[in-house]
């Protein structure tokens, strides 16, 4: 503190000391949670407006799907089953990281990937089995935005995961990574969670109605 | 930049006295310090020197598209004129419209955020500050490239909303409104990666003590106005995406004759469109708010009612969209709803400046330029909300849907609710930033000049709007009888550019030879006046602790410090969201070029995809690397880090 006259005043005491602090939080109290959840809530609200869309285009026609088949169920249900399988070894990563367990995070996040591949593997397939194009008409361009989008993301989330694995394996370490891989994890949650209505909207809607 | 580097500064060998302060300088503020010179520029992420380049631009982007409004009152100054043809005119309505909403506004009062809220909450910096620096190229690059599409002669032309099927693949040709879309990209990545850090820093980084119910009211508009920009956002994000879809791949989002509709557009646009006017609006009610509180020289009153007002706008601006729309096939009942809404959304505007009246009323008023802005602000905001009130009401808006009684009505609106804050808070702040004050005679011939050149320029276009006069037209004939009126009109054109000239010389004059301000020349009650003007890097040394809301008026406010954080690593104190308690230390990351990268990256990325859809693929591939390199962490910034790690 320099400089000119101010209200403030340097003989007081100390009010904190915080050298004795932790350096690093889970959960709700680190900075990492926070800007993690910023962006779920800016890809969930993204995500409802997808659907919005699709039901909009859905009220302006009288069939629907118009003139196609609907999508076949094999491919988004299998991908279903596939990521409601991953939350168990995601739900080991978050933990293991929670209690600083290298071991149990590098385990973790390796089964975590490879079930990530798989999935976008099963979601090229997916693509093949929609039965219409993004330029068919405007039901097909909504199934293709809503699918484009959850593959965006899937796939920025597998890459996420396999350059915090690797930093993990090979990379200099201190303890608040670990906070990183429990927040990465959140998010995996939120991709998973994403999922559910995505695929009513796409695979269940158009056989309901 | 780190401590041990500067070891030498006093060995024997002749230094310069420039290098000699560089050293002393970075031994003094550690890591938070910059490099020198111009690769430390470009790696910078302290909040306060992107802060300010953000201000600096979007500033440049508000005289770019006053200019460009300049051009138009020229070709509207008399009747059949021929010196713009409607191929430009439409460029040059687009531009400026695109320009001041997304290019000026919205981001400049972000940028103030940037500046400020870390400053006001007493932290060190602003949550990821990587991001800042991030959003801010990114920002830059895309306001660039708009500017670039108009001075080649392929600006968009569809009007600020752009709507379809005039944007659209059949009747927008050419790239023009491609270089819109992708524009609205840009703005989007550079708002939201903002909003977040804002929401963090407030909740996160508040100096021990600050609980929520002792924030400043500026911060509180900061914060409601980023949370609607993480729920308004994404609504544009889809719409410009899938605009740039429909166009270039072929999908029927918006194409009727395959099951699409044209009408969607409007609801995804006006539905991020409508709560962009508060986002604009809010900051401005922040600045109100700080300003009437300095000048009145007592705390504002009714503290309570006007955080609950500012939350409540920020809910109530999500059911007024379809306000826009009242010339369309909307349901008649729909609409009764958007027009009670409309109406009510007045009541915490009123609330908030009864509350400032009571403040001034039972205050000590000093008359300095600040406050001069916010008395103008009271006067046209409310002419401007009145002309709201009329246009909320369906057969009237039906009337005078697109004539130039809504242009009147919506510049009353912004550039009372946002532009004359703005201008109050530059001189507020002005001598926080420099360490020197704008000139108050100068500061006084701006005011008036505005306020005046202002109305005359705007209060015509009410009755040229009554008259029958449609917006967006290149020129009329002279017959029409519109031709006096919009000579005034452009003739208070001239009378606002010769005022922000007057500013814009003001800033430059005092920049060099300004009195010296000190720590705090308005004897004001925030944390920002209780560090240097300009702060310094990591702003406080040591950081505050407070107990009181107004923290440098009241005995005791400020009750201490914050001991025992490193300088390198720079650390700072995360508290707790309600309470502001200490709860741990965390070492921020360190400036780095790779920002800058990354945002290089991401412009190849939507300016190529604007051409060819396959750039989404291939140009993701460099920013992937670019984000790599962001994140990897250096060995020996690990190693510092790790001297200092301790478990929860």
């Amino acid at each position: 503190m320099t400089g000119d006259a101010r209200v403030v005043d340097t003989n007081r005491p100390v009010a904190v000391d915080a050298s004795w602090l932790p350096n690093h939080a889970f959960g709700h109290h680190s900075l990492m949670w926070w800007g993690t959840v910023g962006v779920m809530a800016i890809e969930g609200m993204a995500f409802a407006i997808a659907i919005l869309m699709y039901v909009y285009v859905w009220t302006r026609l009288d069939a629907w799907p118009p003139d196609v088949l609907p999508p076949d169920l094999r491919f988004g249900t299998l991908n279903l089953a596939i990521l409601a399988a991953s939350l168990l070894p995601n739900a080991y990563t978050k933990r293991a990281a929670e209690r600083y367990d290298l071991r149990g995070v590098r385990i973790g996040m390796s089964v975590c990937l490879a079930f990530g591949v798989a999935f976008i593997a099963v979601r090229v397939l997916e693509f093949t089995a929609l039965n219409v194009s993004w330029d068919t008409n405007a039901y097909g361009s909504a199934v293709y935005l809503l699918l484009g989008l959850h593959t965006t993301h899937l796939v920025t989330d597998v890459a996420d995961t396999a350059v915090l694995a690797a930093l993990m394996l090979t990379g200099p370490l201190e303890k608040s990574r670990f906070v990183d891989v429990s927040e990465n994890a959140l998010y995996w949650y939120f991709v998973v969670a994403a999922w559910v209505p995505i695929y009513v909207v796409i695979y269940l809607l158009p056989r309901w109605l | 930049m780190n401590v041990d580097a500067t070891a030498g500064a006093l060995a024997p060998e002749p230094r310069s006295e420039a290098s000699v302060a560089e050293l002393l300088h970075a031994r003094r503020f550690g890591a938070w310090a910059d490099a020198p010179g111009w690769l430390g520029a470009l790696c910078t992420i302290d909040h306060k020197r992107v802060g300010r380049r953000f201000i600096v631009t979007a500033f440049g982007f508000f005289i770019a598209g006053g200019a460009v409004a300049g051009l138009m009152r020229l070709q509207l100054a008399r009747p059949d004129s021929t010196l713009i043809g409607p191929d430009l005119y439409n460029q040059l309505f687009t531009v400026h419209g695109t320009s001041m909403m997304f290019v000026f506004a919205v981001p400049i009062m972000q940028a103030m955020g940037v500046y400020f809220v870390p400053l006001m909450v007493g932290a060190r910096n602003i949550a990821f500050p990587r991001l800042i620096a991030y959003a801010y190229w990114v920002y830059l690059f895309g306001g660039l490239m708009l500017y670039a599409a108009l001075v080649l002669g392929i600006g968009p032309d569809a009007g600020w909303f752009s709507y379809t099927p005039l944007a659209g693949p059949q009747y927008g040709v050419g790239k023009r409104s491609d270089f819109w879309a992708q524009l609205i990209t840009f703005t989007e990545v550079s708002g939201l990666l903002i909003a977040v850090a804002v929401i963090t820093t407030v909740f996160k980084l508040r100096a021990p003590g600050m609980t929520l119910n002792r924030m400043p009211l500026f911060v509180w508009s900061l914060l409601v106005a980023s949370f609607m920009i993480v729920f308004a956002l994404p609504s544009v994000m889809i719409a410009s995406t899938t605009l740039i879809l429909d166009r270039l791949v072929g999908t029927h989002f918006f194409n009727p004759a395959e099951g699409g509709d044209a009408l969607l557009w409007q609801h995804l646009f006006w539905f991020f469109g409508h709560p962009e006017v508060y986002l604009i609006f809010l900051p401005g009610l922040g600045f109100v708010s700080t300003i009437v509180v300095t000048f009145a020289r007592r705390p504002v009153f009714g503290y309570v009612a006007i955080v609950l007002s500012l939350i409540a706008t920020g809910f109530l601006a999500f059911g007024l969209w379809v306000h826009h729309m009242f010339a369309t096939n909307v349901p008649e009942l729909g609409k009764s709803f958007f027009t009670a809404a409309s109406m009510v959304i007045a009541i915490p505007t009123a609330t908030q400046l009864f509350c400032w009246i009571a403040t001034l009323w039972t205050g000590r008023i000093v008359v300095r330029t600040p406050l001069l802005f916010v008395l103008g602000f009271f006067f046209i905001l409310v002419l401007g909300g009145l002309t709201g009130i009329m246009l909320a009401a369906v057969p009237l808006d039906l009337q005078l849907h697109d004539t130039f009684f809504v242009v009147a009505h919506l510049h009353y609106v912004l550039i009372g609710g946002g532009v004359f804050p703005l201008f109050g808070a530059f001189y507020y702040w002005f001598p926080k930033v420099t360490g020197r004050m704008l000139d108050e005679t100068l500061g006084r011939w701006n005011f008036w000049l505005f306020f005046i050149g202002f109305n005359v320029a705007f209060f015509p276009m009410h009755i040229l709007g009554l008259q029958g006069m449609p917006r967006r037209v290149y020129t009329y004939a002279a017959e029409t009888g519109w031709g006096p009126l919009n000579l005034v009109a452009s003739l208070g054109a001239v009378i606002v550019v010769a005022s922000v000239l007057l500013f814009v010389v003001n800033v430059v004059r005092s920049y060099r030879i300004g009195a010296h301000a000190g720590a705090n020349p308005w004897r004001a009650s925030t944390l920002e006046w209780a560090t240097d003007s300009p702060p310094p890097p990591g702003n406080f040394h040591p950081p505050l602790a407070v107990t009181r809301g107004a923290p440098l008026w009241e005995r005791g406010g400020v009750s201490g410090f914050v001991e025992g954080l490193a300088n390198d690593p720079p650390e700072v104190l995360v508290t707790t969201l309600l309470d502001a308690s200490p709860h741990h230390r965390l070492a921020f990351p360190t400036p780095t070029i790779w920002p800058l990268l990354a945002a290089i990256a991401t412009t190849v990325l939507f300016i190529a995809s604007i051409f060819t859809p396959w750039a989404v693929v291939w140009g993701s591939i460099p920013v992937a690397i670019t984000l790599i390199g962001w994140f990897w962490p250096r060995r020996d910034e690990t190693k510092k880090r790790l001297r200092l790690e301790r478990l929860p």
